[in-house]
């Protein structure tokens, strides 16, 4: 327990007064990979969101180097070393690749300079051939490397992914989830969002099942098998997929 | 000759509403922050200036020293006070705030200066031109059109090319996303508008030393300042210098077909301008 990174504890959430999570625990490591799986509407993006300070939660139930932080500023998380790429990539509209880029960098976590314009672009090549083209201009999958790239020049200790392959072609969302191994071997601490299970339990070491706002299963992903993975998912009284 | 005239008087005189425009072309252009009371601080400023001047005797140029950073830190509580509280997606909470920040201003104003038109001594540069051929040219409108130029210059490059500028296109672009990359957008909002406010310092000394200032003049300003911000283009800074230009040579023109005209003519040239070209000159469509 007490190498987690970042941590949650009885995590509740709520908007206005519908709940939306119901006492989430949850743990990261340095250098691991997180899944955390469910179905449209389960809570994932809530919990990334409480986490990251957008939705206030009480300071202890979000715990980062043991330390309470539940609650904190969005910008003070990444100053402290939590990075996000958000829902919908949310990039700056009307700025450039490198602009856009720029900004992580200019609020760039403390203590660390694992991530740089060139290594990122290392990373994505396609980024430096297009870093002057308004961040409009480009594809879905080249605004996801964007999203990324920023999250990672924040320097983060830990990276929140949300739905990183949604809408996005096969050969595409391959390019983006090869570039994980790359970034957890630096020793970021990686938490991965998806609704897609094949590609979460693939590229995860371990991984958290919710539905309806609550965990219905964690474990080691090489572990966890289809069949429990689809009763957690779908709930107790769906057939199995 | 007239026209020539006519036509450098406009371009002198832009350089004054382009002083007005910059403030609003970061608000309004960049913030999408819709500030009634941008007239009313203007003449807030030039008044408090006026009893600077007269009571402490301060020239111009100390006077912009003195009046300046007191316009920057009104704007900076102004926005940490109210406007960051009405911020959103909906520009409605922000109009309604500032209208009545607005009006409160011009009450206050009558009260403490009077309904009367004042101006800022100038010690002689007001009255000081250049001859060439029949046409004058003032030397303080020509000290504005400089200072405007190079105001506009200055906050286009720091949009363009510093850390405070991503940060602010970027909070303007999204606002929690910005966040969640680090920046902290209430205080960068902060910040711009207590530069935008800052820059109505400036106005306020040019305006009282140019022509005369009274408490009931604000919306006036403030119609100028959307007009030349919307003729430029939202979000163009160089734009909103432009657009002032416009403007001010629109109002010259017509001044000199019908003097009764010359006001007209430049509301007209604006609204021609959001029937053939609403995005601006500058604005992407
Ligand atoms: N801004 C919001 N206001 C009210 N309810 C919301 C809001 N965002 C999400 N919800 C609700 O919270 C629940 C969890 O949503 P979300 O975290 O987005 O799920 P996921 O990311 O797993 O698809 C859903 O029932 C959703 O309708
Ligand atoms: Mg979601």
């Amino acid at each position: 327990m007490s190498a987690a990174l970042l941590s949650t504890h009885g995590l509740k959430a709520f908007y206005g007064d519908f709940q939306a999570l119901f006492g989430i625990d949850f743990e990261v490591a340095p250098g691991e990979v997180v899944a955390l799986i469910g179905a449209n509407g389960a809570g994932k993006s809530t919990f990334l969101k409480s986490v990251m300070g957008v939705i206030r939660v009480a300071p202890e139930m979000v715990l980062l180097d043991g330390q309470p932080t539940g609650g904190a500023a969005s910008h003070h998380m990444v100053a402290k070393g939590v990075g996000i790429v958000p829902e919908g990539r949310r990039l700056f509209t009307g700025m450039s690749v490198e602009d856009n880029l720029r900004v992580a960098i200019d609020h760039s976590a403390g203590g660390n300079d694992t991530w740089s314009l060139g290594r990122v672009y290392e990373l994505f090549p396609i980024l430096e051939e297009k870093r002057r083209d308004l961040v409009q201009s480009l594809s879905g999958g080249q605004q996801q490397m964007v999203s990324i790239g920023r999250a990672l020049l924040n320097q983060p200790r830990v990276l929140l992914c949300d739905e990183i392959s949604l809408g996005l072609a096969p050969k595409v969302i391959n390019e983006i989830y090869a570039a994980i191994p790359s970034i957890s071997a630096a020793g970021t601490a990686i938490v991965l969002v998806e609704q897609d299970v094949g590609l979460a339990k693939k590229a995860s070491d371990r991984l958290y099942c919710m539905l309806e706002g609550k965990v219905t299963l964690t474990g080691k992903s090489a572990d966890i098998s289809r069949e429990d993975i689809s009763a957690a998912y779908f709930g107790a009284g769906h057939a199995v997929a | 000759m007239q026209w020539l005239d006519g036509f450098i008087q406009g371009i002198l005189l832009g350089g004054l509403y382009a002083q007005y425009a910059l403030g609003m072309a970061l608000m309004f252009g960049v913030m999408r922050i819709v500030n009634i009371s941008h007239g009313d601080l203007m003449i807030l400023l030039a008044l408090i200036g006026v009893s600077l001047s007269v009571s402490f005797g301060l020239g111009p140029f100390v006077l912009l020293l003195v009046l300046v950073p007191i316009a920057a830190a009104i704007g900076y509580v102004l926005q940490r006070g109210i406007l960051n509280r009405v911020v959103s997606q909906d520009p409605l909470p922000s109009i309604i705030a500032t209208f009545g920040l607005s009006i409160a201003l011009q009450n206050a104003m009558q009260q403490i200066w009077s309904a009367d038109t004042r101006s800022i001594p100038g010690g002689g540069i007001e009255q000081a031109s250049w001859q060439i051929g029949t046409i004058f040219i003032g030397v303080l409108p020509v000290i504005v059109l400089i200072v405007a130029t190079a105001l506009t210059g200055g906050i286009d490059a720091l949009l363009r090319f510093t850390k405070f500028g991503r940060a602010l296109r970027a909070s303007a672009a999204d606002v929690e996303a910005a966040a969640l990359t680090g920046v902290n957008p209430q205080a960068v909002y902060a910040w711009a508008t207590a530069l935008a406010v800052g820059i109505l310092g400036f106005a306020a000394v040019f305006q009282g030393l140019r022509s005369t200032v009274a408490p009931s003049d604000g919306p006036a300003q403030l119609i100028y300042a959307f007009e030349a911000v919307i003729i430029g283009g939202m979000g163009s800074i160089w734009g909103a210098f432009l657009g002032s230009m416009v403007l001010g040579v629109s109002q010259a023109i017509g001044f000199r077909i019908n003097p009764g005209f010359g006001i007209l003519a430049g509301h007209l040239v604006f609204l021609a301008v959001l029937a053939f070209r609403p995005q601006g000159i500058f604005g992407r469509s």
